[in-house]
């Protein structure tokens, strides 16, 4: 057992898989010889050379094009995005060719290719730096979409995501990286990628939460216990495909859920779990769902993106409202 | 013109110059100081042969468009010179990567033209198994594929299958595309890394002409071989309508690239004498005047005055090559009806290696749903 920031955690998870299997590669703007801008990759390039840790010309659709092409040849590319607001041009590679590989060819093509990709605010940056860009990979069929909130699940799925024959995308809350230690055990057996897992058991409401918001939530929760009311908390901790299961038992016992994510309201994950909700639990319902979420406005300047980020009032004013009908 | 301040301005796209020929329209061989060779008799016959089925397997898709078995079909007819000339210098260990007008390729690459109906009568999305041809499926995303083409010849160079000097080791990737590809910012970057890693790939350029309405002007000032040079790597115009000058230059380089010289431009300069696709209609934005010139150009009829001028084939031959291409039609034909369709419930387990739950439960929904008109048809 170790602690370790989130960023070491993936260091050690990238570590791990590429010594585990020699065709993973790496590939991205400034991994190699610099590290990554958020050092994810440091010490790569010292270790397993530069065939292996590719520091790239810095064109999105290029990097992800050629990763289509190694992952052609038998290689397992794991592509850095360095900001989610600079996917956006490899957006026509992700969505028309790496989601629909093993479609278009009836299985005959996998595409086992990992894109990480650092998303969400909090960090005080400028524009494009700070979004939650995952509802619109979700909404696209051949993909698979993942988000860790901790150490413990970043180390873990990072290697899960590698090993798995199809294309991941990999969220990481970046203003996590070096704010969050936790504690990682490297030998123990994780749980499947494709798990959600209750991250606090409660009886009162459910908190749906994952990546960046998870940390809000468990700040929430623990507030809402000394005002006498018990949160369940759970992080779906894979978006794409989406196990509800935790979350429908969690409902038929509490009546209540309130969604909670940084990404835009509209047709954002909240819009599909409460759908799916409603659907399941339907007669277990106390309370319409809620949504604690960014606006549907860009992503704002930095010096007032508290207002935008959801944060303990925004969600604590939710479980007052859901206790409201 | 010669700008005051900045020199020189750019030349005309159709500037041919420096176009590399070995067989002039009129079926001559000339020599080239650099990619000048000597071609057997079997060779040339072998490519007439290629072309003349290439060109049937394309007018008997169209005609099987024209009778409502294909929802569309993009011609290659015209470019049957540029395609095998590239398709028969290729390797069996080279990749090629095409877009969805390289029928000829695909025959040379032994992909069954009955996998080409398939794809545009709507029955798949590319059935052949790209690891089985060492050719990738048909792309439809305009220059999408040329990434693909750089990205699997990085993949050869960590392979260590480049500059061996073992000839059936070193391999080269081929990216195909068109000069309306050009413009693409994907071609560009594809032009970028490709240059960045010296990666063993040729850029095969058809430069047909049109880009369904829109001249090659429209994409660009220079002729197009002269941009590789300002990524760093070189490029030629080659006569895309002389096979054996295409087949010399290709192979040059392939050459290069399996040698780990790295990645080289060729242009086949050629027209497109069909149509865009078959729902297009050419007479809206180009002079049939323009279509007769090239019809004088065509790439098979030089190689017929060529072969029988120099007495390389008789008659037998010419009649030999004809009942085969009436025998590919009549079998595209009846291949073509007996296509199945897709079993619809198959879509849910094609999207993933893994399955997931969510499309499992999707499919039994759908199951279910078409299980309910059989139970009212009891």
């Amino acid at each position: 057992m170790t602690t370790m920031t989130l960023a070491k955690a993936l260091n050690s998870g990238l570590r791990r898989a590429m010594e585990d299997d020699e065709k993973v590669l790496v590939m991205g703007e400034d991994v190699g010889t610099l590290g990554g801008v958020f050092r994810i990759t440091d010490g790569l390039l010292k270790d397993f050379g530069d065939d292996r840790v590719i520091d790239t010309p810095l064109a999105e659709s290029g990097i992800v094009g050629t990763a289509v092409g190694l992952a052609l040849r038998g290689y397992r590319p794991v592509v850095e995005i360095q900001f989610d607001g600079f996917v956006y041009p490899a957006y026509d590679q992700i969505v028309s060719q790496v989601a629909r590989f093993h479609f278009r060819t009836q299985g005959k093509v996998r595409m086992p290719m990992v894109i990480r990709i650092p998303f969400g605010g909090g960090i005080g940056a400028v524009e494009h730096h700070s979004e939650s860009p995952e509802a619109q990979f979700v909404h696209t069929p051949g993909l698979k979409v993942v988000t860790c909130s901790n150490p413990a699940d970043a180390y873990a799925m990072i290697q899960q995501a590698i090993r798995a024959d199809d294309p991941v995308i990999f969220l990481e809350p970046k203003r996590l990286y070096h704010s969050t230690k936790g504690e990682v055990d490297e030998s123990a057996t994780p749980p499947p990628l494709w798990q959600s897992r209750v991250v606090q058991a409660g009886t009162d409401a459910t908190l749906v939460a994952y990546g960046p918001t998870v940390s809000t939530c468990l700040d929430a929760a623990a507030v809402a216990a000394d005002e006498g009311r018990s949160l369940e908390v759970i992080d779906p901790r894979t978006l794409s495909p989406l196990d509800l299961s935790p979350v429908f038992d969690s409902v038929r016992r509490t009546g209540r859920l309130v969604v909670v994510h940084e990404a835009h309201l509209t047709l954002g994950m909240g819009a599909e779990i409460a759908a799916r909700v409603t659907e399941e639990c339907f007669h277990s319902l106390e309370a319409p769902v809620l949504r604690v979420t960014g606006y549907d406005t860009p992503y704002p300047s930095a010096r007032i993106e508290e207002f935008y980020v959801p944060d303990l009032d925004r969600v604590l004013d939710a479980v007052d409202r859901t206790f409201g009908f | 013109m010669t700008d005051p301040v900045f020199g020189p301005a750019p030349q005309q796209a159709t500037d041919d110059l420096e176009l590399v020929q070995l067989l002039t329209p009129e079926g001559e061989r000339v020599d080239h100081p650099v990619f000048g060779r000597e071609f057997s008799a079997d060779q040339v016959r072998g490519f007439y042969r290629d072309m003349t089925l290439v060109r049937r397997l394309d007018i008997e898709a169209t005609a099987l468009q024209r009778h409502g078995e294909l929802g569309l079909w993009p011609q290659s007819l015209g470019q049957e010179g540029a395609q095998i000339g590239a398709g028969r210098a290729l390797s069996p260990q080279d990749f090629g990567f095409p877009t969805y007008r390289e029928h000829g390729i695909a025959w040379c690459r032994g992909v069954d033209p009955v996998r080409l109906l398939a794809l545009f009568r709507g029955v798949d999305q590319g059935g052949w198994d790209p690891f089985e041809h060492n050719f990738g499926i048909y792309s439809i995303v305009i220059g999408s594929h040329t990434l693909h083409a750089t990205g699997y010849a990085m993949g050869v160079q960590r392979d260590g299958a480049v500059g061996t000097g073992d000839a059936t080791r070193d391999t080269a990737v081929v990216a195909f595309f068109g000069d309306g590809a050009t413009s693409q910012g994907d071609v560009n970057e594809a032009f970028v890394f490709a240059a960045s890693y010296n990666a063993p790939v040729v850029f095969f350029c058809q430069n047909n002409q049109w880009a369904i309405s829109e001249p090659s002007e429209r994409q660009s000032r220079i002729p197009l071989y002269r941009r590789a040079q300002g990524f760093g790597f070189p490029g030629v115009r080659v006569d895309g309508n002389d096979v054996l000058a295409t087949y010399a230059v290709m192979q040059a380089a392939l050459q290069r690239a399996r040698d780990g010289q790295g990645p080289t431009l060729i242009e086949a300069y050629t027209y497109r004498m069909g149509a865009h696709t078959t729902t297009d209609d050419p007479t809206r934005y180009r002079l049939s005047d323009d279509v007769e010139q090239w019809k004088l150009k065509d790439p098979i009829s030089r190689v017929e005055a060529h072969l029988r001028s120099n007495g390389f084939a008789d008659d037998d031959f010419f009649g030999e090559v004809a009942a085969e291409a009436d025998a590919l039609g009549e079998r595209m034909r009846r291949e073509c009806h007996a296509l199945p369709d897709p079993a619809p419930r198959d879509i849910f387990a094609m999207v993933h290696a893994e399955q997931t739950a969510e499309l499992a439960a999707q499919q039994a929904v759908f199951d279910a749903h078409v299980a309910s008109f059989e139970e009212v048809a009891r």
